[in-house]
């Protein structure tokens, strides 16, 4: 049953086999589209005509491949811009966030714990639409009182950076904070009775411990950041980002350049995955 | 000292006003409009008027109880499902294959998660299709004749929402494994009880706290879930998500929609809370 206990070759068999269906499943759909981003047809799927490069490469108007398509290529720029933004503010503020709820002791802290966690079970519809709802709002307000236009108030750039904050500031608080649970707070003793003021102690002991966390966390906002599309749908302006690109084009025009983006985006992820194994090796 | 105290103070507020600001101006302020807008309807004059409206429009269409019945009903059972499919994964992960093999499980685990949502359930189309992968290969070999139809259907929604959504139940099911002691299972077995028995009377009590965090995120990622009923569930599989995409996004009755975000939420937050209660736990421990 367990690694030091004996148990029946048919359980044990019986056992592999689930596993390897399940990660069979898991691989199924990423290992399809990333073959079919080579297949020499004009449809999405089987049968395969032979392999080509083309959904990378061509410029003919029959097949645009991905890196000859200007909208593509624009809306990965602005995706990884949104992820640069959020990652930064969401780790920015989740890291403070950690060490509030983790340093200090305050009235309410209880109930403002309990609202740095809520974007973990709100739906992310629901961010969405509560945000264009209060921008929306607050823009009709300033433009009625002082004759305003502020972007920042309608569907727009800043808009999405804002929106996937609030719930990656959350994400980051907790990657920091499982951190700072281990740290042996002597140290930061040490440094206050060494007449090191507090801010001195968090800025020299305290945030080097951090910094793997920090690292990331600012990793998971990123990617978290360039996935979503529940909260991101609502906000987007007239630079739509990569899913919501490639959802728009799923829906109404599906070329296998949808397999080439996937394609790219599966071996990027597979990239950092093989890193971070190594990476977590290395450190044992 | 005195000037010790005072740094302290100047820390405390460093931390405690940006916290405050993303707090109160991104989820106080928006929940709080998000209410307020759900009592608002346009009377003749084109003016915002408080009303009930919203609301009794919801329980008087069948269509949109019906959709909400059924969107909880449907994330309920896959998060059962959910629980059923991971829970022997996350055991062997931790208990069962060695450490290296289990790192790498668990970067293939891991790949789906960070690949994104919208990539998987474009996979699954493209699988699932009339003229799909599997189709293609059913009937290359001659087990069928026809494409079976799979895409566009209950079937094909709910293994969407369970792909994007199982990996969340494995991942804290396995961290309560980890800290859980080989030798109570030893014992177990060395006073003669059975699979069964050490399953359902140590294994699933020792680790209710993951499986508890797991059904919560997976129950929310599901039942707010927008990509999986839209692009693979069928004109039946209406999700009560799309309703509120339709009320902002096509039609522009945003008060209707902010009523049923506001079911929504509230309908999420019932059944978690619900589940928490049953447990014993504390939403502290979910995020964990």
């Amino acid at each position: 049953m367990i690694r030091s206990l004996p148990s029946s070759p048919l359980y044990r068999i019986n056992y592999r086999i689930y596993v390897f269906l399940f990660f069979t499943f898991l691989l199924m759909p990423l290992i399809a589209i990333s073959v079919l981003a080579f297949n020499d047809s004009n449809f999405i799927s089987l049968p395969w005509n032979g392999f080509t490069t083309d959904w990378f490469f061509s410029a003919t108007d029959e097949r645009q491949g991905l890196f000859s398509d200007e909208e593509l290529i624009a809306s990965i720029f602005t995706s990884l811009s949104t992820g640069f933004f959020v990652a930064a503010l969401s780790t920015l503020v989740g890291t403070l966030a950690a060490l509030l709820f983790e340093e200090e002791q305050f009235r309410l802290k209880g109930l403002l714990y309990f609202l740095a966690l809520a974007p973990l079970v709100i739906p992310g519809v629901i961010l969405g639409i509560s945000l264009l709802l209060t921008a929306t709002s607050a823009g009709n307000h300033i433009e009625d009182s002082f004759g305003l236009d502020v972007e920042l108030f309608r569907p727009s750039y800043w808009l999405v950076v804002l929106g996937q904050f609030s719930f990656g500031a959350t994400y980051v608080m907790l990657l920091v904070s499982a951190r700072l649970k281990k740290f042996d707070r002597t140290l930061e003793e040490a440094a206050l009775s060494l007449k090191a003021t507090r801010l001195e102690a968090i800025w020299y002991v305290t945030l080097p411990f951090l910094r793997p966390a920090i690292i990331g966390a600012f990793v998971v906002a990123f990617i978290l950041s360039f996935s979503n599309i529940n909260t991101t749908i609502f906000l987007i302006g007239s630079d739509p980002t990569l899913p919501i690109d490639l959802y728009s084009r799923i829906r109404f025009s599906s070329t296998p350049v949808l397999n080439a983006v996937s394609f790219l985006i599966v071996l990027t992820i597979s990239g950092f995955a093989i890193i971070n194994l190594f990476a977590n090796r290395s450190n044992k | 000292m005195r000037n010790n105290k005072h740094s302290f103070n100047i820390t405390f507020y460093l931390l405690i006003v940006p916290v405050l600001i993303w707090l109160i101006f991104m989820i106080v302020i928006p929940h709080a409009e998000l209410l307020i807008s759900s009592f608002q309807v346009e009377d003749d004059n084109g003016d915002m008027v408080f009303s009930f409206g919203n609301y009794i429009e919801f329980f008087t269409q069948k269509i949109y109880w019906l959709t909400f019945v059924k969107t909880a009903a449907y994330s309920i059972g896959v998060t059962l499902l959910a629980f059923i499919i991971a829970f022997p994964i996350a055991f062997y992960l931790t208990k069962v294959t060695s450490k290296k093999n289990a790192a790498f499980l668990m970067l293939l685990l891991l790949i789906p998660l960070w690949v994104g949502e919208l990539v998987t359930v474009y996979g699954w189309m493209v699988l699932l299709g009339d003229h799909g992968v599997i189709n293609h290969f059913l009937m290359t070999i001659g087990i069928i004749n026809e494409p079976i139809n799979m895409l566009y259907t209950n079937f094909s929604m709910v293994v969407g929402l369970l792909y994007m959504s199982m990996l969340f139940m494995v991942i804290p099911v396995m961290s309560t494994l980890q800290s859980m002691d080989d030798s109570l299972i030893e014992a177990a077995c060395d006073l003669g009880a059975s699979k069964w028995d050490i399953f359902t009377k140590i294994i699933i009590p020792y680790s209710m706290p993951g499986i508890t965090s797991g059904a919560i995120i997976v129950f929310m990622l599901v039942i707010g879930d927008y990509l999986a009923p839209n692009l693979l569930g069928g004109k039946n599989s209406l999700w009560f998500t799309e309703q509120i995409y339709n009320d902002f996004l096509q039609t522009f009755n945003w008060n209707e929609g902010a009523a049923f975000g506001f079911l929504l939420l509230m309908l999420s937050s019932g059944i978690i809370w619900l589940a928490l209660k049953l447990s014993g736990q504390k939403l502290e421990k979910v995020g964990a």
